[in-house]
């Protein structure tokens, strides 16, 4: 639709942000070959235009994906923003001009380029949240709940839900390291802080107590005459077992199994 | 004796039941008190080393055991250790475990003490103390202790998610010679109650809303499979009647780990049947999930799987008259029929193509495998460019990996000879070998 331009935008990092890049790529008819969050000095031979954002613009896109486009579109974008790609805010950029020129039918161009593009690193994202939900594992220190996470895309928004109401009468944190952000849920109330550094503090006896009997439950269910760690592999991905109590070696483990156990100790993921 | 004890002993005598789903039940905790939710497709927590889903905290109450199932670790004359678990001790365990997303919740299950309405009772006070007085409402899956009071059964039920019968062998002969305890009326009988119970509670709720829901996730059972002569067409039709007339919504299969020597069973040593239970797995969910009927799968002169290929693939190539279909019309029913389209893919071709006509790139965008499917589908009436049939390479890229490795090893492929049987498919090709059972086990429920 709109011609390519050799211009890269570069916005503050926010969604509203972001939305303001749509915004001022309408109004100039044209499409930047890049977009990027914050000041980059290095890009000196491309053109930069600085994008400021302004709540009004931001919103009258945000306001027009789901009439113009559709409610389902703007679910979409919201989750694509969570994606770590390189070239994320240029896809939402393609899709949503795409969207504005053909409508709620955008949604099933699953054999267009970009729509194909945006679907998949959403589904990365989703996939990886769901993971999220499954191997996430706490620890209680008096009564309080933490969880320590690495993932590549940003997806405690997407999990927030799940856990808060899962654990509606608890107070918790999950503290994702890669983004140096957390959710934190603190007397029925949640908040996602950003910028924020969080370091698991030891855990005490009776945590110490249920991790290990946790472990020993782990190996007991195991059946070795059908031991199978490509399997496991599979569906539990190594960069995962990291922060996984059933993988976690500590002193007392080592002072009460005296058991045989079938592999299950993995030695760390390098990644 | 100490917890760890306790829960080793109790864990390790659970392992042997294959079930360890969450699913079929969705419930928010929203404002309430307490603790916990359920997601109704399930949320598995971990695998072991074997590679199944670990979902549930799954034990036994106790080992202990009255009866003498020969195929069960916990039979009465079996020398093993022996321990039980207090309720207070199972509801603490649960609720320590969820609270660290270690698990969904609770299976559990029971050994047969004083009485099958005693061990009922004991299940029905842990499982009570934990939705009671723990206010936890995550997922229970809870063992009808066959023999119990149906009063007794209709506690349980309304306290638990899931209630399951395991039907174990798939046949009355079976059972008499392995179950001396057990009939299969026995086993029949409860679960027949279980599914009326359901029935009737689905009016209730319509009718008052604030009916105590029975066993929402519905019902399930699991057969053992190896330990007799049973084929696995019987297995099959079994399963599916089971679907049909006690509307089950699952269906499990054990693959045999002998568990000591016994007379009429397999030696201890042997192999579990892995990828026998492995085929019944798929061929199962061709029953939920494609549309297909027992009877199209095997049938009385074919009672056996193929072990070279999936079902679903064995059909196709049986069926070469269905073949190929076009990506751009075919309906969705047919598309899910041919060899490496899943449900996904085939919900994702009947979006696209309604936008545009549909080419091999564009189903590579889909993320639908073609390895497979190319040698069953046209688009636009035209076959994939370069794709040359072969009666090995088609052979090949249907067979698994592992299958294929195995196969040149033993120098086998130019023996296999699949179509010169086209017209006369009285059995299926002559095996060189077979393949290396724990290769191609992939996972339970893989989509084919
Ligand atoms: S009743 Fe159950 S626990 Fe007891 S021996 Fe039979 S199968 Fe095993």
């Amino acid at each position: 639709m709109f011609n390519g331009r050799d211009v890269v935008y570069c916005y503050d990092g926010s969604f509203d942000g972001l939305l303001c890049c749509v915004f001022e790529s309408f109004v100039r008819r044209e499409t930047p070959i890049g977009i990027t969050a914050g000041a980059q000095e290095q890009l000196t031979l491309t053109e930069v235009l600085d994008v400021p954002t302004d709540p009004e613009k931001a919103a009258r896109v945000g306001l027009a994906i789901p009439k113009k486009i559709s409610p389902r579109t703007e679910e979409l974008v919201k989750i694509a923003f969570l994606t770590f790609g390189e070239d994320k805010d240029l896809l939402i950029l393609k899709y949503l001009q795409k969207g504005f020129s053909v409508g709620g039918r955008i949604e099933d161009m699953l054999a267009d380029d970009t729509v194909n593009a945006l679907y998949r690193a959403i589904q990365h994202c989703t996939t990886e949240a769901q993971r999220m939900k499954q191997f996430i594992r706490f620890s209680d220190f008096d009564g309080y709940l933490a969880a320590v996470i690495e993932p590549k895309n940003k997806v405690i928004p997407l999990i927030a839900d799940h856990f808060t109401d899962r654990y509606r009468n608890e107070n918790f944190l999950i503290y994702d390291e890669t983004h140096r952000m957390a959710l934190v849920y603190h007397s029925n109330r949640a908040e996602i802080a950003e910028n924020i550094y969080f370091e698991m503090p030891d855990a005490g006896a009776e945590e110490e107590r249920y991790r290990e009997l946790w472990k020993s439950f782990y190996d007991a269910i195991a059946i070795k005459e059908r031991y199978n760690p490509r399997c496991r592999m599979n569906m539990m991905p190594k960069r995962y077992w990291k922060h996984m109590t059933e993988f976690s070696e500590n002193e007392f483990a080592k002072k009460k199994s005296g058991t045989e156990t079938i592999g299950v100790k993995p030695s760390l993921p390098r990644n | 004796m100490d917890m760890f004890e306790k829960l080793k002993i109790l864990g390790e005598s659970a392992k042997y039941d294959a079930s360890c789903t969450s699913s079929g039940v969705d419930r928010r905790g929203g404002t309430s008190d307490g603790i916990g939710s359920a997601s109704s497709c399930g949320i598995c927590h971990s695998f072991s080393a074997d590679g199944r889903c670990i979902s549930l905290l799954k034990i036994l109450m106790t080992n202990y055991c009255l009866f003498d199932c020969k195929y069960c670790v916990n039979r009465r004359s079996n020398d093993v250790p022996r321990a039980r678990f207090t309720p207070d001790e199972i509801a603490d365990l649960t609720i320590n475990f969820y609270r660290r997303n270690y698990i969904e919740g609770l299976f559990l299950s029971s050994g047969i003490i004083q009485s099958p309405d005693y061990t009922c009772e004991q299940l029905i006070e842990a499982v009570s103390l934990l939705r009671n007085k723990y206010k936890f409402y995550g997922y229970i899956h809870a063992k009808a202790i066959p023999g119990a009071d149906p009063e007794l059964i209709n506690r349980l039920g309304v306290l638990a998610d899931r209630i399951s019968v395991n039907i174990e062998l798939p046949s009355q002969k079976s059972l008499n010679a392995l179950a001396p305890d057990k009939s299969k009326s026995s086993i029949l009988l409860p679960m027949g109650h279980i599914t009326n119970r359901i029935k009737q509670n689905s009016y209730e709720i319509v009718k008052y809303k604030s009916a105590p829901k029975f066993a929402p996730a519905g019902q399930s059972t699991q057969m053992i499979i190896g330990a007799t002569p049973d084929t696995d067409f019987q297995i099959l039709r079994l399963s599916e009647a089971m679907y049909g007339k006690y509307s089950l919504k699952r269906v499990f299969y054990s693959a045999y780990v002998p568990v000591g020597d016994q007379k009429l069973l397999p030696p201890a040593g042997t192999k579990p049947p892995l990828l026998r239970e492995h085929r019944l797995y798929q061929a199962d969910w061709l029953l939920r999930f494609y549309g297909f009927k027992a009877e199209e799968i095997l049938d009385e002169q074919h009672q056996e799987f193929n072990p070279l290929l999936d079902p679903k693939c064995n059909w196709a190539l049986h069926h070469p008259e269905c073949f190929p279909v076009e990506i751009n019309r075919a309906p969705y029913e047919m598309l899910l029929r041919v060899p490496g389209i899943g449900v996904k893919s085939a919900q994702k071709i009947v979006t696209a193509r309604r936008q545009t006509k549909l080419d091999y790139p564009d189903l590579r965008k889909l993320g639908v495998v073609l390895k497979r499917a190319n040698y069953f589908i046209l688009c636009s009436g035209k076959r994939a460019e370069g794709l040359i049939v072969t009666e090995t390479g088609i052979m090949r890229q249907l067979m698994s990996a592992s299958t294929v490795k195995e196969l040149e090893q033993k120098g086998g492929f130019e023996q296999l000879s699949f179509f010169a049987q086209e017209n006369n498919v009285d059995k299926f090709p002559a095996l060189p070998s077979l393949p290396s059972v724990e290769d191609t086990v992939k996972c339970l429920t893989g989509e084919m």
